[in-house]
């Protein structure tokens, strides 16, 4: 059984809701992604250098990243190598597989951590219009529906309307949302919200913060602190800090998760706009050069649009395509 | 970081081919591989990238070395050229409409920065070009986005116009402009929802603000830390939109910015501005050959080269060279080639402009005292011709007439003295080292 067959039978399980969103989301990046290296498999029939350089490039056409790409495609030639493959053909499933497994090596749990009992805090941080309220409305929402009692701090006081967002999210996810004035400390909010959580003993409270740009020492800092504030009000929590990580952002992404990382000591990432053209290849780097999960995938505006991340359903949406035209099946799932 | 040492990987393949008289084929493979990937790691899209290489690869065949520069100077500045120039020149004014108001849409994907970049922009022209603003709040979608475009508002005391969220933007915009002509308000600025690009429905919603209020600027805002997607954006909107301008945002971080390039070379239009802030006050006039440093990775080569072009009398140079080889160098050539390098400039400016300075160890707080060279400049002053051209000469008596001829000790005279006869040992032994190799050795200057 190819590698694409078995991972496709591994991910049926799962409901069709879930995958289809997930195919929707990746529609574009699927169509010239798995149309490229389909394209490419056709017009180069052989395996040799040109072959490599070319698709190289289309990697690199994903945000891959320079380094990343240079040892996949290193890799790859190893396998051709060793399993003496020399129609590109034969190759397509093996770039498949080198991919996945680039994704899911040392595998960790990239489901949220939820407390059984007691308060569960998650802190999501990240750069500047990243999508990180809107986020934590899908996130609150999400919960809400998992029956979950769900608090909001509204610890971006900094910019203009940024509390009056998250406000909004509040109401449509049906959760409250603890605030102070625009311009306040954060960590005052911070401390506020998690005094009210426990009182009122919600399972989650979870604490937006102003975008930074990672190179801001002093906002750096700032973020240090509330993460500092949590610590000692809650034992043990943060119990995620997520990175909230544009898919659009190219090798900078690599820097956020970087230092947002040695500053919060980032647990997760959440990727968003995923439903546009970009296509988050850079996830590929951070994982494989950090080894941080990716969580969750923003794929849309709606408060449904969050779904969690799994690296099999995200190879399989990226290259489903590339396997329609020698398989039935396949092409009549996709009319579906 | 793999970009930190970019700039140097540059550096160490130029190295390779540093002296030779021409660049060779070969070599400029190597060397565009190395531009290729750089220009791959800031971003800058494939396609672009592969355009720019030709180009550099056409000027940079066969092109005969500049006399005193290293071949590998020479493609830097072939590269930061072409970009620079790909980039365009410096255009930040706004194009004004003869029949008030003018009118200024701006648009984007989500995040990129349009509200914050429309107070901005606002706060600048009225500054710059002496204009009264209006702001009119068309993202009806986000939320609180019409709340952060009043406060703005607010704290750049300027009017915004807007009817709430369930308003139609295009009705939003059209009355916007009809308000401003009310209120002698010379200029709209349109901020408008993030979209993407892709968004059909709300695209199309673009088109018909655009027809509404027929505006003089249309201004694609774009997130400087965008990758290889920027060039399916920039081509999107101005397909449909055809646009005037674009603005990178977020330009304050680490990014590399290569986005920039993509998104001019898409869309032909000029990059006007940079928001290198969160304050209303950070939005600069954009700088292409800034723009080009940074995308490279490097420090500002070019000013560098530059100076030494115009310092560096190259007959000199060329002298200076023969003597190293014959060993006939003296002090008087040492005071030569130090006021040559002290003419350039500060010395640690220009070590700043160098780069890969700061990442050598201990070299980021290094000052250069400059005193201490103004001190070796007057020991040598106070030798005798004999002594500059025979040092070994300098016995006790005279090292203590050169002491206070130059107002120094005779330590500072014998440490001159042991670093001149160390230097000319190096320079033997680099003589002697390269002698068997090649029929030819250009020796470069040290600073070079």
């Amino acid at each position: 059984m190819s590698f694409f067959k078995k991972l496709k039978y591994k991910i049926t399980g799962q409901t069709d809701t879930v995958t289809n969103k997930f195919k929707d989301g990746l529609a574009k990046t699927r169509h010239s992604m798995a149309a490229r290296v389909n394209n490419l498999v056709k017009r180069y029939r052989k395996v040799d250098e040109d072959f490599f350089e070319e698709l190289e490039e289309i990697l690199i056409s994903a945000d891959v990243g320079v380094n990343t790409v240079l040892e996949l495609v290193e890799k790859l030639k190893d396998e051709a190598r060793t399993r003496n493959i020399k129609e590109t053909e034969q190759l397509k499933d093996v770039i498949i597989e080198v991919l996945s497994n680039m994704l899911t090596e040392d595998e960790k749990d990239a489901a949220i951590a939820i407390q059984n009992d007691g308060l569960t805090v998650i802190l999501v941080v990240g750069v500047n219009g990243v999508g990180k309220t809107t986020t934590i409305g899908k996130m609150a929402y999400k919960f809400k529906e998992e029956g979950k009692s769900v608090l909001l701090a509204a610890g971006d006081t900094f910019r203009a309307g940024a509390i009056e967002q998250l406000e909004v999210w509040g109401e449509r996810a049906g959760v409250e949302v603890v605030k102070h004035n625009e311009g306040s400390d954060p960590a005052a909010v911070i401390y506020d919200a998690i005094m009210a959580a426990k009182s009122r003993g919600v399972d989650i409270l979870i604490c937006d913060t102003a975008g930074r740009l990672q190179n801001k020492v002093n906002l750096m800092k700032e973020l240090e602190k509330v993460k500092r504030v949590i610590s000692r009000e809650v034992p043990g929590a943060p119990h995620e800090v997520l990175l909230v990580l544009d898919a659009t952002t190219g090798q900078n992404a690599m820097t956020q998760a970087k230092i947002f990382g040695e500053a919060t000591d980032v647990s997760g990432i959440v990727l968003t706009k995923l439903d546009g053209t970009a296509k988050g290849g850079i996830v590929l780097a951070i994982r494989h050069e950090l080894d941080l999960p990716v969580k969750l995938v923003g794929l849309g505006e709606g408060i449904h649009d969050l779904q969690p991340f799994d690296s099999d359903t995200f190879v399989y949406g990226l290259f489903s395509e590339m396997f329609q035209s020698e398989n039935g099946e396949d092409h009549a799932e996709e009319n579906n | 970081m793999a970009f930190e040492n970019l700039a140097d990987r540059l550096q160490e393949t130029f190295k390779k081919i540093r002296g030779k008289g021409k660049v060779s084929e070969a070599d400029v493979k190597q060397m565009t591989r190395e531009v290729r990937l750089a220009l791959l790691e800031a971003d800058v899209n494939f396609k672009v990238v592969k355009d720019f290489i030709n180009r550099i690869k056409e000027r940079a065949v066969g092109q005969e070395v500049l006399k005193s520069l290293t071949p590998g100077q020479q493609v830097i500045k072939v590269v930061q050229e072409e970009l620079t120039e790909l980039m365009g020149g410096e255009q930040s004014k706004l194009r004004m409409s003869a029949k008030p108001p003018t009118v200024v849409m701006l648009v984007g994907l989500q995040g990129a920065g349009k509200t914050t970049t429309t107070g901005k922009l606002a706060n600048y022209i009225r500054k710059q070009q002496n204009k009264k603003p209006l702001l009119a709040a068309c993202d009806v979608y986000r939320p609180a986005a019409i709340k952060q475009l009043q406060t703005l508002g607010g704290q750049l005391d300027m009017p915004v116009f807007s009817m709430g969220d369930d308003a139609s933007p295009v009705d939003i915009a059209k009355q916007a402009v009809a308000k401003a002509k009310e209120d002698h308000n010379d200029i709209v600025f349109i901020d408008t929802a993030g979209r993407l690009h892709v968004d059909d429905a709300l695209m199309e919603e673009l088109e018909n603000i655009k027809e509404a209020t027929q505006p003089d600027e249309i201004i694609l805002v774009v997130d400087a830390m965008t990758g290889q997607d920027a060039v399916n954006v920039a081509e999107s909107f101005n397909d449909r939109l055809g646009l005037t301008g674009v603005i990178m945002t977020k330009l304050d971080g680490d990014t590399r910015g290569g986005a920039a390039l993509s998104v001019k070379a898409v869309t032909g239009t000029p990059i006007k501005f940079a928001g290198m802030g969160e304050k209303l006050d950070a939005l600069e006039p954009f700088h292409p050959e800034r723009m080009a440093s940074r995308i490279l990775g490097m420090g500002d080569v070019l000013t560098l080269i530059e100076k030494a072009q115009a310092t560096v009398d190259e007959e000199k140079a060329k002298e200076m060279e023969k003597k190293m080889r014959t060993m006939s160098f003296t002090f008087d050539d040492f005071l030569e080639q130090l006021s040559q390098v002290r003419s350039m400039g500060p010395l640690d400016e220009l070590l700043g402009m160098m780069p890969g300075a700061n990442k050598i160890k201990g070299m980021k707080n290094l000052k250069i005292d400059e005193k201490q060279i103004s001190h070796i400049e007057a020991i040598i002053r106070s030798m005798t011709p004999a002594e500059k051209t025979d040092p070994d000469i300098i016995n006790a008596s005279r090292k203590k007439r050169i002491a206070n001829g130059s107002g120094t000790s005779i330590q500072e005279v014998n440490r001159l003295l042991k670093q001149f006869k160390d230097m000319k040992k190096m320079m033997k032994q680099m003589m002697g080292m390269t002698k068997g190799k090649k029929k030819k050795n250009p020796f470069n200057l040290p600073f070079m």
